[in-house]
């Protein structure tokens, strides 16, 4: 149940997105067709658990076992950039199919906050090993499903006329706003 | 000379023109005072990994530039949080994860891919600073304007009377991105009548 709840949280009350702020730039800039953004939400959430699982285990069994706390976000940051490019070189060779839907989304996961603050998240928390591999699927689920509301939204955007300064960045925004509105009705989902 | 420095204050704002490093701007700006500390940390970072991509520029193989750069941004990102937990321990943890994650603000990789990489020292300071004070600019404003229909204060001054009922939204995600919404809207405004 504990995990369900962690699971719940992560992708409905808590959204990665829309409650905490992380991966703006993806969600702002990237969602504009349905497609795309299902594609980026795929490679990401592909990331993200591999991140969860690969860095619980870095920061359990080096970084605490020889007090090298400080050496956190270096040992992170490599292991993110790194798993990106192992991802995309594995994907090449094995899955190639795959890899032309996924290709060009692949090597923006490694400035994606949205991948570091779940490792940072995941320390702050102590969660163990299972639960952090349910936190990183979860944020993964959450951050596609926030991006493929917002491409939705977008597509019927485009039909409308909008005032002139906000075309653009700004009525984006705005519909964020809305979106975190909405999903604040999910508080109370999950008993805190 | 001083066009370097004046560009990422105005024109080139990263907040409200190019919509960079989004995500520490919404999340902590909810007062001033968590603003201007993000704002400052972030400057420092940005300034300082910027000297040393610009100073290495000749010797960082061009294969492998971006995992360089991440290093030296991570590794001066560690200095600050170090920094901050021994002399203001309430306002680092006031903004939590969201100051190690200065290493992923887009700003700052921007910046050392597109102007540190390529240019000497002395150019790449003045850009660098002009783009954090921006940035910083950017910070404050909006943590004004939501601490302010908050609870009616700037920077804990009390600036509207004690009728002003707080406004709890102004803290929350949704409160973040509709004053921000209408700021980057009232920033287009002004920049096209000029």
């Amino acid at each position: 149940m504990e995990l369900f709840f962690i699971f719940v949280a992560i992708v409905l009350t808590q959204n990665f997105v829309l409650h905490y702020f992380l991966g703006i730039c993806p969600f702002l800039g990237v969602s504009d067709e349905m497609e795309g953004a299902f594609g980026m939400g795929i490679a990401t959430t592909f990331v993200m658990t591999l991140t969860a699982i690969i860095t619980w285990n870095i920061n359990t069994f080096i970084l605490k076992a020889f007090n090298v706390e400080f050496l956190e976000y270096v040992s992170f940051i490599l292991v993110i950039a790194s798993l990106v490019q192992l991802v995309e070189m594995f994907l090449k060779k094995y899955l190639p199919e795959l890899y032309e839907t996924l290709g060009i989304y692949l090597p923006l996961i490694t400035t994606n906050c949205a991948v570091l603050g779940l490792a940072l998240f995941m320390v702050l928390r102590e969660y163990n090993f299972v639960e952090s591999a349910i936190f990183g699927f979860g944020a993964g689920v959450g951050f596609t499903l926030a991006l493929v509301i917002m491409a939705g939204i977008r597509g019927e955007l485009n039909e409308e006329d909008i005032p002139k300064p906000f075309r653009g960045t700004a009525i984006t925004l705005l519909v964020a706003g809305l979106l975190a509105l909405a999903f604040m009705g999910f508080s109370g989902l999950v008993p805190t | 000379m001083i066009r370097e420095f004046v560009k990422g204050i105005w024109k080139e704002n990263p907040v409200f023109v190019q919509v960079l490093g989004m995500c520490p701007t919404l999340a902590v700006t909810t007062s001033l005072i968590n603003g201007l500390s993000m704002g400052l940390a972030t400057t420092f970072v940005l300034v300082s990994s910027g000297l040393a991509i610009s100073a290495l520029r000749k010797l960082i193989p061009d294969q492998v530039r971006i995992a360089s750069f991440m290093i030296i941004i991570s590794s001066f990102v560690t200095v600050v949080k170090l920094l901050f937990e021994a002399h203001i321990p309430e306002i680092s943890s006031q903004l939590g994860p969201y100051l190690p994650l200065i290493v992923t603000n887009c700003i700052i990789l921007g910046r050392q891919e597109a102007f540190s990489s390529k240019q000497p020292i002395g150019k790449t300071l003045l850009d660098n600073l002009g783009m954090g004070v921006g940035f910083i600019f950017a910070l404050v404003v909006l943590g004004s304007v939501r601490e302010l229909f908050y609870q009616g204060t700037i920077g804990g001054a009390q600036v509207l009377g004690t009728w002003y009922k707080s406004m709890i939204i102004m803290v929350q995600p949704a409160g973040a991105f509709i004053s921000l919404s209408l700021l980057v809207a009232l920033f287009q405004r002004l920049s096209e009548s000029e």
